[in-house]
């Protein structure tokens, strides 16, 4: 293993002793809980926004705290939910009156710790909380007998127009609600090129070879559903959109809001190659491109490859996605 | 019968159980899942070991109910609440019991499984911990109802949760991160019915 850390068990608390050294202007960080809060408390009257999960996804969620995004993220160790006492000290501290919105990327561990804490949130302090777990990833089939669809590249897509919708004061029911829609709107696949080590475990959870690639993987550098020969990018990028737009109808006046995501070893050089191949699949399938995203926001530690992200925009969500923003992973209109 | 003594050597001997078996269990994650059972399960369990020493407890349930709350708020994953769940509703099956005996711990360990089926709505045959935990506890009935004490109806539990564990080895995942590799998930053993069976074996070595 070759990484930039000091002990494997420490990974997680120095990265945010980091953010909190590198962005004192807009955020605080609460090492103990291990969550990153905007620095200002919350406005009284405005819904709280809380994500979090694994750490490993950077700049997701941490990076994304601010003006205009989440109130609060909560870092579990990398690739594990955080437990519920982070999730439950997040709610105490960004209830301004107006409720809690819990957003939640759909792994077995991460719905189970938020609706423990949930349930001791509303039990303790009667905080009003309500979730939205994201399911977006068309890798995954079948999701009738399974721990169904992941949350993957719309949570990036749903923290920002949500967090936009809460800036403005709609309140806890409709933020929710706009929740739901910007999940059922957004549909996501994902490709890896090589595998990723977890600092704690020393070695790459996955081996692939020099002429391999994996589609339909996650985020956790857990193996995809099929493994196939590298193949050039715009066969790659037919791979990822097709499904895509095989799940959801996307053509429609308002057009989409397009995310080509790296995976955190991909250099922008592919990740622009990649969009144009994209952009051209979506263009001769009738889907026009309302904003677009290029660059690594849902991350998988040093995983080379990249994901796709498409949601069906109408009006409202055009307007609450140019809204200003102040994260210091997204940054437009301040 | 097992007094608080006996369920304090059981968290020792489980947390150093996982502890040397921690890169076992983080290999059999990394197969089908994401590499970090094994660590997850060796930093909770390090910290609910440490409890006996660091405060006093008056009863079973009281103690139970800590070294739940402790996994729930260190190990994350999905196994933090499941394995925490399991201790916290266990514990309830404790209340005013000095010596738990075959009966007293039967009570106890179906409580708990009851709590992992209310938290992961898994049934047998999904390749989860339950696929260890069902015939487990059906062996550990069927022994106590013809007679066995504590020590062999753990013995036969334990026995009975490493057989259900095998037996994953065959089966599709249909609940937790491995359910996302479908037909791929087959051909491996689950990490979360290897780490149960290792906590039963452990009851089986301490609590009788």
């Amino acid at each position: 293993m070759k990484k930039l850390i000091n002990d494997p068990a420490d990974v997680v608390v120095e990265a945010l002793r980091g953010m909190a050294a590198a962005h004192p202007d807009r955020l605080r960080v609460d090492l103990e809980h291990k969550v990153v809060y905007r620095k200002d408390p919350i406005r009284q009257g405005k819904v709280g926004l809380i994500s979090g999960g694994g750490s490993g996804h950077e700049p997701m969620h941490g990076g994304l705290v601010g003006l205009g995004m989440l109130d609060a993220a909560c870092a579990g160790e990398v690739f594990t939910s955080p437990v519920p006492d982070q999730m439950m000290a997040a709610t105490k501290e960004v209830d301004g009156g107006a409720g809690v919105l819990h957003i939640v990327k759909n792994y077995t561990g991460d719905v189970m710790n938020f609706e423990m804490a949930a349930e001791m949130a509303a039990a303790e302090a009667g905080t009003e909380v309500q979730s939205v777990v994201v399911d977006d990833d068309v890798a995954v089939q079948d999701s009738l007998y399974t721990a169904g669809r992941r949350g993957v590249g719309t949570t990036v897509l749903l923290e920002k127009i949500v967090g936009a919708a809460a800036e403005e004061g709609r309140s806890l029911a409709e933020c929710a609600e706009l929740a739901h829609k910007v999940n059922g709107n957004g549909r996501s696949m994902g490709m890896a090129l090589t595998s990723c080590t977890v600092p704690a475990a020393g070695k790459p959870t996955f081996d692939l070879a020099e002429d391999e690639m994996e589609v339909g993987i996650g985020i956790h550098g857990e193996p995809g559903r099929q493994r196939l020969p590298l193949a050039p990018a715009k066969d790659v990028a037919a791979m990822l959109v097709e499904p895509i737009l095989a799940d959801l109808d996307f053509t429609g006046d308002a057009g989409a809001i397009v995310m080509m995501n790296g995976m955190g070893g991909t250099p922008l050089i592919e990740l622009y190659l990649m969009y144009a191949e994209v952009a051209a699949i979506l263009e001769k399938s009738g889907v026009t491109v309302a904003r677009c995203l290029v660059g690594n926001y849902i991350t998988s530690l040093e995983m080379a490859g990249c994901s796709v992200t498409v949601l069906k925009a109408d009006d409202d969500l055009v307007g609450l996605w140019d809204a200003p923003v102040n994260t210091p992973g997204l940054r437009w209109g301040v | 019968m097992a007094n608080l003594q006996a369920f304090t050597s059981w968290i020792a001997d489980y947390a150093a159980t996982v502890t040397e078996q921690a890169d076992y269990l983080t290999d059999l994650d990394r197969a089908i899942g994401d590499a970090d059972h094994g660590s997850n399960m060796r930093r909770g369990m390090t910290r609910a070991a440490e409890l006996a020493g660091a405060e006093e407890f008056t009863g079973i349930d009281t103690y139970l109910k800590k070294v739940g709350m402790i996994l729930v708020s260190n190990v994350g994953g999905a196994s933090g609440p499941l394995y925490g769940t399991f201790f916290l509703r266990m514990a309830g099956a404790f209340a005013e019991v000095e010596d738990a005996g075959v009966e007293e711990v039967g009570k106890g360990l179906r409580a708990g499984v009851e709590g992992i089926l209310a938290r992961g709505k898994a049934e047998v045959g999904d390749k989860t911990m339950y696929d260890a935990w069902a015939p487990a506890l059906e062996a550990f009935d069927t022994a106590a109802g013809s007679g066995s004490d504590l020590a062999g109806a753990l013995a036969a539990a334990a026995e009975a949760a490493a057989k259900g564990r095998d037996e994953t080895e065959g089966l599709v995942a249909r609940k937790g991160r491995a359910s996302y590799l479908g037909e791929r998930s087959r051909g491996h053993i689950d990490p979360g019915a290897t780490s149960s069976t290792l906590l039963l074996e452990s009851a089986a070595r301490t609590l009788a």
